[in-house]
């Protein structure tokens, strides 16, 4: 008798727990994880405040993102290049017309510790320091200490604006230390005076000094204007005009409740 | 009223099978998912060049999947690590079961065995921020983050399993047999070494075994101060990036079923091999050198 009361249960949940998924509006948004945070963040204050809407989100890079809005298979897809010519031509061939949202900006700032008298670095020194070509801080200007290069784990968004921007496709040496997130950057680098490592500018804080590449100093104002040249537009795409719950999703993104969360992800808000 | 006890007792047994069989099922299930998503790799690249192949770069293009760098990191974390804690460990637990009076083992024992208790993501911290630069300032190397630091946080965690089980062990020898060899004449210490510690090693070995698995299987401490370079290592302060290490911070962004996902979980394919290794060393020491009776010495 009991057994059954128990099975019995377990079923009118199930129930309850699909029909509740079934009646929501959904909004599935796929591709790139340097995004992630910030569509999951900003999903879940939109799902608070609109309770009849159930958002999923999945990671999978910008590639698969960009291909499920070209198959129409996904509502929002993440981006954190540009549509390639060739993909909005495969798009346009299967009745998909991409809408470009752009969400926010990524600044990607090197950071050595406190101590460090240098300031700035070209983006030559700085890739050679990541091959291993550059082993001592005298080489550059520096006191003749060793340089311990800290480098992020190679599936970051992080790292790879590093790998875009600053080693232009080219390896980091194995030498390199790896840390698993920006914060654990500025834990590694405050502890060690040999050290220079890199971080998105939201994670600066006082234990760690910012360096300036080619001469300009990573902010803000640096990034929105496209001075600084460790940065890049973070996308959103749609297979076409919004409408509906995904156009409010959209525009809750880009008004000033959305882009304070943006910052408070460590990105860099439009305005 | 016979035949209700009966189907009582049946059915207390087909319960507590049942239970028995579910762990036994779900950690079989686990074994087949870990390698449903490990082998998709080996269609791409050689067992040999996986194992062997020297650089690890999952996300260039070509990509690289040479995890001997690795391997050569988790063995080599484990084997400092029990070089520290196997001395550490054994003989607090000599000490503890045999010497201490029994006031002060009373006193220590809960220590150390709240040193198990501590999360490895506080040793890790611990590890981070003192340990580090003080082994920089010390030292005069470049990080503090490298193979020494996380092999002695490592034993850290392995001390108290290592020592409260060969506690055990020695504390179990029969006083029947430490009484006879005092009677013989034996000092003390005579005793101990001849007696005591041949009688135990059985449980003191397995204590051992299960500490460096222990060790070799921990993940947040080497993340955190192993320092993390996907090289092989040439000293005792180069840093270096064990297994575990290795998923953990790849795992959380790798594309679902991407190459770089199958790689990540043949490596823990082969870490799952590592530990088992180590569990069949340990069930074979315990049948083979296990002290049954008291004459069999």
């Amino acid at each position: 008798m009991k057994k059954k009361n128990w099975i019995a249960g377990v079923i009118i949940q199930a129930v309850i727990f699909t029909a509740g998924i079934a009646f929501a509006g959904n909004i599935s948004i796929n591709g790139s994880t340097t995004v992630l945070p910030i569509a999951q963040k900003v999903a879940e204050a939109y799902m608070k405040e609109h309770p009849d809407t159930a958002i999923s989100i999945s990671g999978g890079g910008s590639g698969n993102g960009i291909k499920a809005i070209i198959d129409k298979t996904t509502d929002i897809a993440n981006s954190s290049r540009a549509i390639k010519k060739e993909e909005s031509e495969q798009a346009k061939a299967k009745g998909s017309n991409p809408v470009e949202f752009i969400v926010a900006f990524d600044c990607i700032v090197p950071v050595v510790h406190p101590s460090n008298p240098l300031k700035n670095l070209t983006l030559d020194q700085l890739k050679a320091m990541y091959k291993g070509e550059i082993k001592n801080w005298k080489e550059i200007g520096g006191a003749d200490k060793p340089i311990v290069v800290i480098s992020r784990d190679t599936s970051s968004g992080t790292y790879e604006v590093w790998e875009e921007k600053v080693m232009k496709k080219e390896r980091v040496f194995p030498r390199a230390l790896l840390q698993a997130s920006n914060g654990a950057i500025v834990q590694a680098v405050s502890k060690n005076p040999n050290a220079v490592g890199y971080i998105g500018l939201g994670y600066m804080d006082k234990s760690v000094k910012m360096l300036s590449a080619n001469g300009i100093n990573g902010s803000k104002e640096t990034t929105l204007n496209k001075t600084y040249p460790i940065s890049r537009p973070l996308y959103m795409y749609t297979p076409a005009q919004p409408k509906g719950d995904v156009k409010k999703f959209l525009d809750y993104m880009l008004s000033s409740k959305g882009q304070k969360l943006v910052e408070e992800e460590g990105f860099i808000p439009l305005k | 009223m016979k035949n209700k006890r009966q189907r009582t007792d049946k059915s207390v047994r087909i319960f507590f099978f049942s239970v028995a069989l579910a762990s036994i099922a779900i950690l079989f299930m686990i074994m087949i998912f870990l390698f449903m998503e490990g082998i998709p790799i080996f269609k791409k690249i050689s067992i040999y060049d996986f194992i062997f192949g020297k650089y690890w770069y999952p996300t260039s293009s070509p990509p690289d999947f040479g995890i001997f760098p690795l391997i050569l990191a988790s063995i080599a974390v484990t084997l400092v690590s029990a070089a520290i804690s196997i001395p550490l460990g054994v003989m607090t637990a000599i000490y503890l079961a045999e010497l201490a009076h029994k006031r002060i083992a009373e006193l220590i024992k809960p220590v150390v065995e709240l040193l198990a208790a501590l999360p490895s993501v506080v040793i890790g911290f611990f590890g981070m921020v003192i340990v580090a630069p003080f082994l920089q300032e010390t030292f005069g190397i470049p990080t503090g983050l490298n193979l020494f630091n996380a092999a002695l946080m490592l034993s850290f965690m392995s001390v108290p399993t290592i020592c409260s089980i060969s506690e055990d062990a020695i504390y179990s020898v029969p006083v029947a047999l430490k009484e006879g060899s005092l009677a013989l004449g034996a000092t003390h210490w005579e005793t101990l070494i001849r007696v005591i510690i041949p009688a135990s090693i059985s449980g003191i070995s397995t204590a051992i075994i299960l500490g460096m698995s222990r060790a070799i299987g921990e993940t947040m401490v080497v993340l955190m101060v192993a320092g993390g370079a996907a090289m092989i290592p040439e000293s005792l302060f180069d840093p270096v990036r064990p297994m575990p290490a290795s998923i953990a911070a790849e795992m959380a962004e790798a594309p679902f079923r991407g190459d770089h996902y199958y790689a990540l979980f043949a490596t823990g394919i082969v870490l799952f091999l590592f530990t088992m290794l180590f569990n069949v060393i340990a069930d074979h020491v315990v049948h083979k050198y296990r002290q049954t009776g008291e004459a069999s010495l």
